[in-house]
Order: C-alpha cells, then structure tokens, then sequence
C-alpha cells in the first residue's frame, strides 16, 4: 500500500489528516502490518474531552500484540469512530479510510510540525526494518 | 529435612557473592536475632504429635454432628463421595491453572465445563474461570465498573442486605482508588431495605450498584425495575447471587444483570471452616474484554481437533500486563473443578430438587418457629433458604442454649447489624431432616420459657 501524501504521521505511527482546524487521526499501514491481525478496538476517549499532545487514546489489540494509539495533536476531541469496535478488521483491510479514529480540534497548530510527511514517513520505517 | 543444595554448590554460591561462609553471608542481622530462643515445649514424637493434635481437633464441634442451622454465606450441603474422589485425582489435584496451560488441555477442558455451567446458570453471556472466593469477586465487578466508566464515574451504590464481608472487602480493593464513594449502606441505612429505595439513590455519577439474590438476609426480589433504572442513568448492576438459588428461580440475566458474582461454595464445597472457597464472576457480552480473571476458550488444532487455550488474557498476563486493571492472574482452579463435578453429577434435575429440598424445609422451618410465642418471623419478602426471626433473647444466649441441644443455631444478626439486636439468621438445606427442625422448634420454645 502506498503511503498517502496528504496525510502526515508521527514516529507512534499515528496518521493526521489536516482540514482546517479539525485532525483526522488513524494508525498507518506500516503499523497495522505490525500489529497483524486486529481482533480488539477501545476507546479510552470519549467527544467533548480535552486531550494533550501524545494522550494514549486508543487500545488496539492483534493476535499477537497490543499497542497504544496516542493522540499526535492536542485538541478537543469532536469524534471517535465507535463504528471500529465491530469493524475492527477495517484497521488491517483500510487504514487509511473507513478506519479512520479520531476526529479532534486542533488547539495548537504548531505541533503539526514535527510531523513527518509520507516521504519521511517511508524512510523513517525503513530505517527501522533493518 | 530436606536441603536441595549440596556443599559444594553452597561453597560455589558463597564464592560468588565473595564472602568464606555461611556466618559471614549472616553478620549483618544481629547475633541476638539469628537464633533466638522461641521457648517451645520439649520435641513431640509424632506418635505423641498426632494424639494431641486429635485432642484438640475433637474440642471443635462440627457440622457433621450437630444440626447446623448456620448459613450466613455458608451452607451444609450434602457433598457427594463422587466429588472428592475424582477431585483427588493426580490428573486434577493441582490449586492453579497450569503457567504452561495448553499442555494440560485436561484441567482447561474442565475449567471450560465450569464456566459453562455458570453461564448456564446465571443466563450470562460469558463466566471467567473463578475467583478466590465471593467477597473478591464482588470487589472485582468494583474495580471492573471503575475501569468501564474510566474513573470518570465515583460513585457506588450497595445495598445493606449484600454480604458484610463483600462490601468490606469491596472497600478494601477500593481503598487505593482516587474519590471512590462508595455509598448505600451507612450506618443508619435501613438493613431491610427495597429495590425502589436502591433505585432513589441513582444518579449520573453512578458506576456499579450491587444488591444479594437472594441478599444477606435470604431475601428474594424481583430487579428487573431496579436494572432498568440503573441502565436509564448508564449505570452497571451486579447482582450477588447463591448459585443453588439460580436452579430454582429467575436468572439475574432475566432481570437484566451486567454482572454476576457469587460464593460458589454450596456447589459441591464442604464448609471446611470458612475456606478455600470459590468466587463466580460471570458477564454480559459486551463486558468480556474488560474481566480479570482467566477465560478459558473453546478451538480447533492445525489438525481441526477440538482443543482448549486460555483466551484474551492479553491484559492479565501477557503481552498488556502493564496495562492490566486487576492483579488477579489466578483462580480456584481446584475448587472450580469441584463445583463442576458436583453439578454434573446432580444434572439440571439433580440440582433443582436440591434447591427445592432447601426451599420447603426452610418454608416448613419458618412456619414452625414463627408461630412459636415470642418469635417472629420478620421479613414477608419471598425467601429461598434462609430467614430472619426476631427472638425473645439475645441470639447469643438462644444459640448457647441450643448448642446444649446439639443444634448449632442461626446467625447473630446484631455481629454485623447493631441495630439488629435478637436478630437470628436461620438457614435450612436438605441437610436439615425434619427431626432435626422440630428439635429446634422445641428447644427455642423451650428457650423462651426457661
């Protein structure tokens, strides 16, 4: 799969889809490939919560790991795709579509910027499977 | 004695953490302290051990040769010789869910068996594979509402008629928890209470209202209302049951329940003085990932041979346990077992006709004594098999008498409920003949007038 150049991530393998003020968030390709297998999704935030730069916001478990989702921005919290705790294989087939998180009002913009774009993003995860 | 260390290998220890003796490896704890004098009588033989030992076991009365009409969470059932001889087997005889699980698809398969049954019944979704005993188990539906709601709800509601030893133990696992409320049963709170009087006290800050089935006090309700008015305010309900009752009455599922828990100890456990005993914990689908505890699942081999793995335990042991909300990673594996073995034996019939033995002869029990002068029956709720009775005298001095008798009396209310002075709690089993309820009958008669 591609890495879509309109999105940003984050070195937790967060993606962040900017429109506005509002970040979309989801986890990567590269890390649902890690993960495998995704049997288990859970909210630990819920619309209307104030959240910090890298507050552990989503619980994901696969067959044979469990990781934490941490929130790339800081903002409000306006969404969560409650829609992924029965479709959580969407994270595996689609993670950069209708497995999409979060949706949060960004407070500060500036912290888009130690994201890292798709071409970044590539390196950076092919620096790490050596 | 047994020393699994050799000389040489105590020398090679020694060597490496460098220092030339056992004395030496000491020196830090005062000599004084090392080998102090305990002042113990002159050593027994174990011939002379074993006499005194049967000496003092005989100064104990017990439920085998008295009529025990002591419940109180606690019940004399009959244990079938079936139970203890297959439960000793060397296949069996282990307390823990092997730390290498799979390769005992044996003790897995029966633990599956367990949590089959308890599903059955308490009509819930999903059991886990037990816990020590219904006092943690209640504690952990506390700590299970807490981690649903995200600490973002502080409130819980207990209702006085749930075990005192639950709601003490709930309150000590809550103990490190930020603004825990736990509230319902005050001092002062009505012992006897309702479910409409529970149900006045929700609110949108409640987590987890727990009531008995029957309660402490052998009390049977209906909580379908009650459920509904927890969940109207998002709130969770965990009903605590006596799994005998469920074979005889409408499941905590029928009402609504979230959660179960229970002593399971009238299945198949002799009362062997207060413990090891067995906590159920069973749920509502949607609350499986959030359990303590071990799950035990059902599967296929690479072969398609139906096989048994522990199952989401990601939380508890493995790959999450940072992330873990409970430090239960055990279970009563061995008293699970137990209980598993004593229901299958009994069978759905089995265990209906006992539930129903306990219920008459309670009935039969309560009839009788709340005729007697001076006594009085004190709750007209339904009851399975146990009841309250207000007694002319302190129950204290009732139940001395009645040991006199070679009858071991009910329940000292007033022990957990001051207000509740000449409060006696009586349960009645199949255990019970009705000699034995007419003894006691007659001799509180007797009580009254002597």
């Amino acid at each position: 799969m591609s890495t879509p150049t309109n999105l940003l991530f984050s070195t937790t393998d967060e993606w962040v889809k900017v429109e506005g003020n509002i970040a979309t968030i989801g986890i990567s390709d590269y890390a649902q490939n890690s993960l495998s297998d995704i049997v288990y999704v859970e909210f630990k935030v819920s619309p209307g919560e104030i959240v910090k730069k890298e507050t552990i916001s989503v619980g994901v478990e696969s067959v044979k790991a469990a990781a934490d989702v941490n929130t790339p921005v800081s903002g409000t919290i306006l969404e969560v795709n409650e829609a992924l705790v029965d479709s959580y294989a969407d994270i595996n087939t689609d993670p950069y579509g209708s497995a999409w998180m979060m949706k949060i009002e960004i407070s500060n913009p500036a912290e888009l910027n130690s994201l890292m774009d798709a071409e970044a993003y590539d390196k950076f995860c092919e620096n790490r499977s050596h | 004695m047994f020393i699994p260390h050799t000389d040489r290998e105590r020398a090679e220890m020694l060597a490496a953490v460098g220092v030339n003796s056992l004395e030496e490896l000491f020196e830090a704890v005062p000599a004084k302290f090392r080998f102090p004098q305990l002042n113990l009588p002159p050593a027994l033989s174990e011939m002379e051990a074993m006499a005194q030992m049967q000496e003092l076991a005989q100064a104990n009365e017990s439920a085998r040769e008295l009529a025990c009409f002591l419940g109180a969470g606690a019940y004399n059932h009959y244990v079938p010789s079936a139970v203890d001889a297959l439960l000793r087997r060397g296949e069996f005889y282990t307390a823990y869910t092997p730390y290498q699980p799979e390769i005992s698809q044996g003790t897995l398969q029966a633990v599956f068996e367990f949590q089959s049954l308890i599903v059955n019944l308490t009509g819930m979704d999903v059991s886990n594979a037990s816990h020590y005993d219904g006092a943690t188990a209640t504690a952990e539906a506390a700590v299970l509402a807490y981690h649903h709601f995200r600490g973002k709800r502080n409130r819980i509601i207990l209702s006085p008629g749930v075990h005192p030893h639950f709601r003490q133990t709930l309150r000590t696992y809550m103990n490190g928890y930020e603004n825990i409320q736990i509230t319902g049963d005050e001092p002062g709170a009505l012992p006897f209470n309702t479910p409409d009087q529970i149900k006045s006290q929700l609110d949108l800050n409640t987590s987890l209202v727990v009531v008995g089935y029957p309660d402490f006090f052998g009390r049977l309700f209906d909580y379908t209302e009650l459920a509904a008015a927890c969940h109207e305010f998002g709130a969770l309900l965990c009903i605590a049951v006596n799994p005998m009752a469920l074979a005889l009455f409408k499941t905590p599922a029928d009402f609504g329940a979230d959660i179960v828990v229970g002593e399971g100890q009238p299945l198949g456990i002799p009362l062997s003085l207060g413990g090891p005993y067995l906590g159920i914990f069973a749920v509502k689908k949607d609350l499986v990932r959030k359990i303590a505890g071990r799950l035990v699942g059902e599967t296929v081999d690479a072969a398609g041979q139906r096989g048994y793995v522990l199952t989401l335990t990601a939380r508890e042991q493995h790959i999450r346990r940072d992330k873990a909300t409970s430090n239960i990673c055990t279970n009563q594996g061995l008293l699970a077992l137990c209980a598993t073995i004593y229901t299958s034996l009994l069978g759905k019939s089995g265990l209906r006709k006992v539930a129903e033995l306990c219920y008459h002869k309670a009935h039969y029990a309560a009839e009788e004594i709340g005729s007697l002068p001076g006594y009085k029956l004190v709750s007209n709720s339904p009851f399975f098999n146990e009841f309250v009775v207000q007694t002319p005298r302190p129950v204290a001095e009732i139940n001395s008498h009645l040991l006199d008798h070679g009858i071991l009396g009910g329940f000292d209310l007033s022990l957990e409920y001051p207000e509740l002075t000449n409060h006696m709690l009586i349960a009645v089993t199949e255990m019970n003949s009705r000699d034995e309820i007419d003894a006691l009958r007659d001799a509180l008669q007797e009580v009254n007038h002597g």
